[in-house]
Formats: C-alpha cells, structure tokens, sequence
C-alpha cells in the first residue's frame, strides 16, 4: 500500500468550550481529489486552517509526504508544497494581477533579500506569472490592479497565485463561493482541469460541483468525520442524509 | 535645492534648507516602515537621538573624525534597531505602536540622565565634526552640499530598496500578511530588515543633525520628535519617498512662518494636517501625479 499524501492523526480544535474539530483522522491519496462536506458550522474551514497552519492544533498530528509538519508554521508549509486557497478572497489589492502571482513565482525562485534592481521588471518572473495567468484566462487583465477585478476574476486569480505556489497538494475552501452561475461554471472547468494535474482538498457548499469532481468525499459534522467513501456511498449514508435533514443530498 | 547655496551668504537659509534636508533623510527613511511597511513607529527619532550623540559623546572625548561617528553611529542604531524591532515586530497595529513609544520613551530618559553629556540640557559641540582632519564642515556651505549628498543618496537607496524584491516582500507583507504567508513568505525578516535599514539612514541623519546645530539634547529622541516625521510624512504624501521631502520641507517652512505670529503655532499644524488627511489622501505628493 502506498503511504497517503497528507495523513491527519486525531487532530482536535477547540475554541473555549467549543469543540471545532473533534478527533478528526483522515488519509489523503496523491491521486484523489478529495471534498470535504459539512453544513454551516461543521468546522471545514477550521480543519484546512490547521492543516495549512493558519490556525494551530491543541492535539493531533499532521503528517504530509512523509514529514510531520504539525509544528511547521504556515509558510514552511508552503514550501513543501502545501498550498491553500482561502473562503475570502485573499489577494493584494493594490498590486496588479501579474504582480500578484509574480510573487508567488519569486517566493520560489532565489533569494528574497535582494534589495537592488527592480523586481517587476524580472523577466524570468514575469513570464512564468504571465504564463499561470493566460491559462486562467486573465491574461488580458495581467496590468489591472489586483482589487479591481470581479470577483469570478478574483477567484481565477487565486487559482493562478496557488498554482504559481507549484502546490504538492492545492486546499481549496470553497472556490465557488460568492460568484455567479457562470463564473462558477468556469470555475469548475477549471477545477476540472486542475484534478487531473494534481491532488487537491476541496471544501465546497455547492453539492453539484461536489459530486461532478470529487473521487472522494468526507462529511464533517460538528468537528467529526460522520462518513467517508466515493460520492455515491457518501450519498446513500443513512447519517449523513439525517446531518443534511431538508437539504438535497 | 543646491540653488539656495548661490544666494550666497544668507546663513539663515542655508541653515533652514539644511535642516530641512536632514529632518527629509529622516522622514523617507520612517516613510520605508509606515508608507511601505505599514510599521508606524514612534521610536523612530531615537536614531536621529543615537546619531547625534554619537558625534556628541565622541567629540566630547577628542574623537572628532567624521567617519568614526558616521560607522559608531550606524552600528549602534543597527544594533538598537535589531533589539527593539526584534521585540515590538511581535505585536501589531496599536500595539506595536505603544511599544515604540515605550521604547522612544525609555531612550530619552536615558539620554536625560547622562549627567556627563550635560543631561536634560544637552551638550553644546566644541566643533563640527573633522574630515580626514579638516575642518571644511565648519563652511555652512560645504555642510550643506554634504547633507543635500547624503538626502540624495538616501533617496536612491531607497527607491531602489522599495522596488527590489525585498521591498516587493515588505510591500506584500503590509497589505496582506496572511496571503504572503501563504506563498511562503515569513513576514518577520522583511519587516526586521526594513526597520534595521531606516533606522540606520535616521542614524547618519542624526550625525548630521548634530554638525549643523553644533548642539544635542534629549529633545532630538522624543516621541514627539518622531510625529514631527510622522506629520511631515502624511503631508507630504505616505508611501511615496519624495513626499517625505516636501512634507519636512512644509513643515519646517510652516513652523518656521507660523512661530514668528505665535507661541502657540502648533495649534495651527493640527488643522492644517486635518485638512489634508480629508481633502488630499495622498498628501502633497498626491496632488501632482499618480501614487506609484
């Protein structure tokens, strides 16, 4: 048997007396994109600020390609490969579209301390943004600032700074969230894409995008894992259709 | 500005432009922490304070040799720079503001007990500092052109600071650290290099200081003194290098015209500043041409 890609061990969470992720183990393959599903307040977003190291674990290991990374601070973790979106878009606004994902290019590409020479003039970084922003069809907007695109352009954008992260495994929370029907159709074209590239975690509300893409599913209800397996067994779980009482699994 | 030299003569303007010049070094240099870093530090004119001091102290002992108080000051604000930017870049926002005023504070009690350097008086330089030996920094006018190199010279540093990769980092950093981060970008050692970096351009301004008024005092390392830069700065234009110049320019020029109506003219800088924060976000530098 291969060793899983990310392997969570008993991880818990507590905010207070709450507790926000509750025992949770789970395996995930190199080869899966695997959703994590869950109503409002299951603590998804919680569990991908753990495993990203946004948010730190009372108890628990985190085990990714091998290495425990559960002590790893958030930008460690983005340099083995452990890269994230976030629910809210989180971009910098005043920088422009190419700068954005320029950045993500020169955090792998050399040292940061070099304080001469103009960094947005840099060639080698410029054309590898240029390249991640083309295949997220926002080359034409490569000049605008980052904040005043739309926010269907926004969410691309993200894609394009993770990618440019060169992700091992891409967490995504909830990449659909706040765009219209048919950036959401776009968007998940371009996830769609993106599964067959590499693994990804994908946290989403929207169930349709859920079943079309994932290999795997996992339903997170208050802080635990209830059922893991394929979409159609998650589907006919007797539990989790009694977690999503009234909403159409 | 090199013109006001042809007008001869007119020590009073040589003087006033010089002064301008070292309180602009000053404030581009804290114009790297707050208008790039988003650091607003209140310890900020403890440099100008350690740099003075440097040539106070070392003059006061016969070391009178511009380069020794040049290298002197620019270590030690190095190494109060990495001591207080270590401690207080642990905090944010109003935090870390409250800790540089507690630190700016801890300084000028320290510079008013030096009985030995004259204290809460200050100490009156028995010369200007020597180069290779001589005197030539006596000349107002070659004090002049010296400080006009120095303002310009830290202007290209730092424009070339705020463009490099590293300045790209510690732009990234101040409008949003958690995206930063989650590109691999730790914010700690950007933030704790900017801060070493203007601190010690606020050092060399504190030397020259110290020449061009042949005197120190606690006064130069107050928290207030770091306002001064700090309302010169958004005056002029934040995040922009040269508004930091226009602004020290303004408000010298303004303190220098409105003291000659009134004691009380800082009551005026109050709402001047106020308008400007309404009516032209961008400071003076704002109002012509765009924000890089």
């Amino acid at each position: 048997m291969i060793a899983p890609l990310l392997r969570l061990e008993h991880l818990r969470k507590s905010f207070g007396a709450l507790r926000i992720t509750d025992d949770v183990s789970l395996d995930i393959k190199s080869n899966e994109l695997h959703a994590i599903i869950g109503p409002n307040g299951a603590g998804k977003t919680t569990l991908i600020d753990q495993i990203s190291g946004v948010s730190s674990s009372d108890s628990g290991r985190i085990i990714f390609q091998g290495q425990d990374v559960t002590g790893l601070s958030m930008h460690e973790r983005a340099h083995l490969g452990l890269v994230r979106s976030f629910q809210i878009t989180s971009i910098l606004p005043r920088f422009s579209a190419l700068e954005n994902v320029a950045l993500a290019v020169q955090a792998l590409n050399g040292s940061s301390f070099r304080f001469f020479g103009n960094a947005a003039a840099e060639k080698p970084l410029n054309e590898l943004a240029m390249a991640y922003l083309t295949r997220f069809g926002l080359a034409a907007r490569a000049g605008i600032a980052a904040g005043l695109m739309s926010h269907g352009e926004k969410r691309q954008l993200e894609l394009a700074i993770a990618l440019a992260s060169e992700p091992r495994l891409l967490l995504l929370d909830e990449p659909l969230a706040g765009t219209s029907h048919d950036e959401s159709q776009r968007l998940i074209a371009t996830l769609q894409e993106l599964r067959r590239e590499l693994p990804i975690v994908l946290i989403e509300h929207d169930m349709d995008a859920v079943f079309a893409l994932a290999d795997r599913v996992s339903v997170l209800v208050y802080g635990r894992i209830i059922a893991s397996g394929t979409p159609q067994s998650v589907r006919d779980n007797a539990e989790v259709r009694a977690a999503y009482l009234g909403e159409e699994v | 500005m090199p013109v006001a030299a042809a007008y001869g003569p007119k020590t009073f303007i040589l003087a006033l432009v010089t002064r301008i010049m070292i309180l602009g070094l000053a404030a581009m240099s804290l114009d790297l922490l707050i208008g790039y870093g988003a650091m607003i530090s209140f310890w900020h004119a403890a440099y100008i304070g350690i740099g003075a001091y440097s040539v106070a102290i070392l003059s006061s002992h016969g070391i009178n040799d511009i380069f020794v108080h040049l290298a002197v000051a620019l270590a030690v604000c190095c190494l109060f720079a990495l001591f207080t930017g270590a401690i207080s870049l642990r905090t944010k926002g109003v935090y870390f503001i409250m800790i540089t005023l507690a630190f700016g504070q801890m300084l000028f009690f320290l510079a008013t007990s030096l009985a030995a350097y004259g204290g809460d008086d200050g100490l009156t330089l028995a010369s200007r500092s020597l180069v290779f030996g001589s005197k030539v920094l006596k000349n107002d006018i070659v004090l002049y052109y010296v400080t006009f190199g120095f303002m310009a010279g830290g202007y290209l540093l730092l424009r070339s600071v705020v463009a490099s990769r590293f300045g790209r980092v510690l732009r990234g950093v101040s409008e949003n650290p958690v995206r930063m981060q989650a590109i691999g970008f730790a914010p700690f050692p950007f933030q704790l290099a900017a801060y070493v970096i203007a601190g010690m351009i606020a050092g060399v301004s504190g030397c020259l200081l110290a020449n061009q008024a042949e005197f120190v005092s606690p006064a130069y390392a107050s928290w207030q003194r770091s306002g001064d830069l700090i309302f010169a700065i958004v005056l002029g234009g934040l995040g922009t290098l040269h508004g930091a110049i226009i602004g020290a320019a303004i408000f010298s020029l303004l303190a220098e015209f409105l003291s000659g109506f009134t004691e009380h003219w800082a009551m005026i800088f109050g709402p001047i500043l106020i308008l400007v924060v309404l009516f032209a976000r961008g400071g003076i530098a704002g109002l012509f041409g765009r924000r890089p």
